[in-house]
């Protein structure tokens, strides 16, 4: 069977179309739950002792008074994890040279971050944990520190790991075509020196874990606020020395992710040890400052690049050189060189240009760790791209929108290799760019700009193309090692009363994942959405699979969905055509009623149905199959990512006097594939377009050279708020990837991706009368008042 | 510690319209006292230093922040929490248009953000969106981007402005 996308008319044609989310309800009731709202008989909690200092030895550790405090049972040190718990390696072998120390629980006898766990403390409460913890006497000798990344390399810089001989983490050289021939002849070269500063996700609910381990069944439960139960899964077995199928990891309602929550995080490991050590449920809920501390950070970059073109503004080459540092440790499993390795990937990424060279290095410090964060490397590469356009098409007097036009793949080009070697099936940037240009009537917002420069008033428009990697296969992790699924599966089963389960290995931490794939099996089995049940979030019960990051949930988890409902679509009618004494061919599932394919003149209802398979199997012929249960699992395998593209637009005003940037309007075409439900799809872009306003304008986490952390407080860190954001504008192209039935690509981290580059280049363009260019964000009202000249010290 | 703050105090107060007695630690916070005492789940902690608004409730007509108020304070209180606005229905528009316009993802900030919002419905002239968006500016959703929230703020004050008229 294939499905009729273009007829909107078609029976059950729930894909395309804004239903509710079945859980909205309960979250707006408050009947939410979360890890930090369930309670389990005997359960306790752990709190952590945690490095005052970015790099110290630890040389003794006293916690006599804290195991005397009252409701305080039992104090770990990190010797006594690493008797029960093996240490782990974030390494992976398709990334070439990349080396990371082995990493424990709680630091052993070194602690190279501030806020690296040291002690664990287990009490009655967690308040009562945290007073024992402030009663654990820990000596330090404190060592050199490691923080700034462009001196990491040096001769006279310590190494932060001896052992590794240098404090490189990974470098990537990247060569196509004769880069240095481009620029020698070159109608013009532009370059610049970009800063994007290190982020942090900001998740409003910590991280959190609660693991409880039944020695007698020995078994271990974890309900974890994570993307991606089943690596947990794995990663609780493998390193706690347990079968896998013995660890059963839930994922409820978890709130906000972002990407934070998609990795293994030393403290949340020891939270299990300490259970398993127990035999009792043990809590752990980050508070912020631990939040800020120890929550991934990432975006962490300094770059020089340049930009080659002719007379006519065609792009002959990017030259690009990336620096990054990822603080101690490279992130188990997924590897915190995957941020570098995507600028690599990324940059020039819309554009039909010939030369190539960029490279990326990455490289300890004593800092926290960084990692994969909404929209990995995107925003970066698509600042260093879009910002080098610009600056290109300013240089040569051409408008910002004609100069991409000129290089962007024509949208009949596909299938294409890029000169980073990404390979695209289908995109459509011209198309994209038409719709920008007519949503936001760009010559209307030029003349309103013209004139408000004739008031002293100084607007800006800045356009940014980007691609976005989505649905990744085994290319990512599998092949260099990682046990992280490409795959996801999904079972549809229908109970006797005709309604719908699906349990999906994709998981919902508010995307809409389970709106999204009850309308693909509502279509896929021919019932209404309301008459499917999702279940996600539960090793024990779903599909094994890799849960939801890298904007895969829809892409990948709603094909498996369509599968396997189309699957059990076709075994229900296997079991109807006997019933009816029809041919199959003859009959189909409309709204929950076998009928007449012809005439859609009902014939059964599926509750019918139900009622025989179930409780009446006597009255079917002996051999007819009747299996009202299907597994279908789904991975790419044409291309390793099916990349998405789009185009954003900023709008904005800059105050030079006080240097504060107000936000007007925004907008974003993107163009996903098949569209599931458009309301959920625009919804994400528009989060995301937020998130990557706040890294333009506001988001930024500071360290002094000794490697403490300056701002780990919400009042410090600064995020968008509802009253400095503007409206956001969404449109679409739909260019399904021909890779699956649905066509679906991802759409979450679209908007994170472009929006930072949209608010530099609108920025720059509003100042570039007064001479003046940013690049170093966020782009504080210091850091604009400096480039105006109006601060120099 | 210190003994003074180990103290106990007994409180008397009314949540969510039913009376409850207990006796606190006098540095209970009232995000703590629901959640751990009562279990009422539905107000969270996010950032606990009256930041981000996802603790708020409200407290003798106010909404008020649950991580910066003491529980021993809020001897006979009353006290709404997302739970009780839910059973009397009084939040229902709100939350009806919420759920239509999907101004919720994670739903972790929701219940701060409608007892904010719903603060909102009784003010008159209507405010427009800039006042919406100043007024809910103390409620970090960080999965949102607001513009639905507004959206369904807004569409809210005019259903109720409507209803006043009819
Ligand atoms: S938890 Fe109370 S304001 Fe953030
Ligand atoms: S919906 Fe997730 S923080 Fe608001």
């Amino acid at each position: 069977m294939t499905l009729n996308f273009g007829n909107p008319n078609r029976p059950n044609s729930y894909i395309g179309k804004t239903v509710p989310r079945p859980n909205a309800p309960k979250l707006v009731e408050g009947r939410g739950r979360y890890v930090d709202d369930i309670t389990l008989p005997r359960m306790v909690h752990v709190a952590f002792v945690r490095s005052p200092f970015a790099h110290a030895r630890i040389t003794g550790i006293d916690t006599t008074e804290a195991e005397a405090a009252r409701g305080v049972l039992r104090v770990f040190t990190g010797a006594d994890l690493a008797a029960v718990c093996t240490p782990w390696v974030g390494v992976l072998a398709h990334l070439k040279g990349l080396k990371s120390p082995p990493e424990h629980p709680m630091a052993v006898d070194r602690a190279c971050w501030v806020g690296e766990p040291v002690v664990a403390v287990v009490a009655t409460s967690r308040a009562a944990a945290e007073d024992g913890a402030a009663l654990v006497d820990v000596d330090y000798d404190p060592l050199p520190v490691v923080t700034d990344m462009m001196t990491a390399l040096d001769k006279d810089t310590p190494v932060l790991h001896p052992e590794m001989g240098d404090n490189l983490a990974f470098r990537r050289q990247h060569e196509e075509g004769d880069t240095d021939k481009a620029f020698a002849t070159a109608h013009k070269v532009v370059s610049a020196r970009f800063t994007t500063a290190r982020h942090t996700g900001v998740t409003l609910e910590p991280r959190s874990i609660l693991v409880d381990w039944n020695p007698a069944d020995g078994q271990m439960t974890a309900y974890h606020a994570t993307q991606a139960p089943h690596m947990i899964q794995t990663v609780l077995a493998k390193h706690l020395d347990l079968p896998e199928g013995r660890v059963r990891v839930i994922c409820g309602d978890v709130g906000g992710s972002y990407g934070i929550k998609v990795h293994v995080y030393p403290d949340e490991v020891a939270t299990a040890a300490i259970a398993k050590v127990m035999g009792r449920p043990v809590k752990f809920i980050a508070d912020r400052l631990e939040s800020f501390t120890t929550d991934i950070h990432a975006r962490d970059h300094q770059i020089e690049a340049k930009i080659a073109v002719d007379e006519t503004g065609k792009i002959l080459g990017f030259d690009v050189d990336d620096w990054t540092a990822i603080g101690a440790y490279s992130v188990y499993p997924r590897t915190s060189a995957m941020e570098g390795n995507q600028v690599v990937n990324l940059c020039g990424g819309p554009y039909d240009f010939a030369n190539y060279r960029a490279s990326t290095t990455v490289v300890f410090q004593n800092k926290t760790p960084t990692c994969q964060y909404r929209a990995v490397g995107h925003p970066i590469a698509v600042a260093i791209t879009e910002g080098l356009v610009d600056m290109a098409a300013a240089e040569l007097g051409i408008d910002p929108v004609e100069i991409r036009r000129r290089n962007m793949y024509a949208d009949d080009a596909y299938p294409v290799t890029s000169p980073a070697k990404m390979r695209f099936e289908g995109l459509s940037h011209h198309a994209s760019m038409d719709k920008l240009l007519s949503l936001m009537d760009y010559d209307a917002l030029r003349v309103d700009q013209a004139e408000a420069r004739k008031r002293g008033v100084h607007r800006g428009i800045g356009i940014a193309s980007f691609i976005e990697l989505t649905n990744p296969s085994p290319f990512m992790y599998g092949i260099g090692g990682a046990r992280i699924s490409a795959q996801d599966g999904c079972t549809v089963r229908m109970d006797p009363d005709g309604s719908i389960v699906a349990l999906s290995g994709v998981t919902e931490q508010g995307q809409g994942t389970e709106a999204m794939l009850s309308q693909i099996v509502a279509e896929g089995v021919g019932v209404s959405p309301s008459k499917v049940r999702i279940i996600t979030g539960d090793t024990q019960v779903t599909p094994y699979g890799g849960g939801t990051w890298a904007s895969r949930g829809a892409g990948i988890g709603g094909e498996a969905a369509l599968r396997s409902a189309m699957a059990l679509r076709d075994s229900i009618l296997d079991v109807a055509a006997a019933m009816l004494q029809s041919d199959k061919s003859k009959l189909d599932i409309r709204d929950g009623e076998v009928v007449d394919a012809d005439t859609g003149a009902s014939r059964m209802p599926l509750e019918e149905l139900g009622r025989i398979v179930y409780f009446r199997g006597d009255t079917l012929p002996k051999d007819l199959p009747r299996e009202l249960v299907q597994t279908r699992h789904y991975i790419t395998s044409e291309y390793p990512f099916a990349f998405t593209n789009g185009v954003q637009a900023s709008y904005l005003e800059v105050d030079t006097d006080t240097g504060i940037v107000t936000l007007l309007k925004h907008w974003c075409v993107e163009d996903c594939g098949r569209i599931i439900n458009p309301q959920l799809v625009d919804e994400q872009i528009r989060g995301g377009i937020v998130q990557g306003l706040g890294g333009a304008l506001f988001e930024e986490i500071h360290y002094d050279a000794e490697g403490q952390l300056l701002n780990g407080s919400m009042a410090d860190y600064l995020v968008p708020m509802a009253a400095e954001m503007p409206d956001m504008i969404i449109g679409h192209v739909e260019t399904p990837t021909k890779e699956s039935t649905l066509g679906a690509k991802g759409a979450g981290e679209a908007g994170t991706a472009g929006a930072p580059a949209a608010v530099m280049n609108a920025i720059n363009d509003a100042l570039r009368p007064l001479g003046a260019q940013v690049t170093h964000m966020p782009f504080t009202p210091e850091r604009i008042l400096r480039a105006l000249g109006t601060i120099d010290d | 510690m210190s003994d003074s703050f180990r103290a106990k105090v007994d409180i008397a107060l009314t949540v969510n319209g039913e009376p409850v007695e207990a006796r606190v630690p006098a540095g209970r916070h009232l995000i703590d006292f629901l959640r751990l005492d009562l279990g009422l789940t539905g107000a969270h902690a996010s950032c606990e230093h009256g930041v981000c608004g996802a603790c708020t409730v409200r407290v003798d007509g106010d909404a008020v922040r649950g991580c910066l108020t003491l529980a021993a304070q809020l001897d006979g209180s009353e006290v709404w929490t997302v739970e009780g606005l839910s059973d009397t229905a009084e939040i229902r528009v709100l939350q009806d248009a919420f759920v239509a316009r999907n101004a919720l993802q994670c739903g972790f900030c929701t219940p701060g953000m409608l007892v904010a919002a719903q603060e909102l419905l009784h003010r008159r002239p209507i405010p427009d969106r800039a006042a919406i968006r100043e007024h809910l500016s103390g409620n970090y959703c960080r999965c949102t981007g607001y513009e639905a929230i507004v959206d369904a703020v807004e569409d809210t004050l005019r259903k109720c402005a409507d209803e006043d008229m009819a």
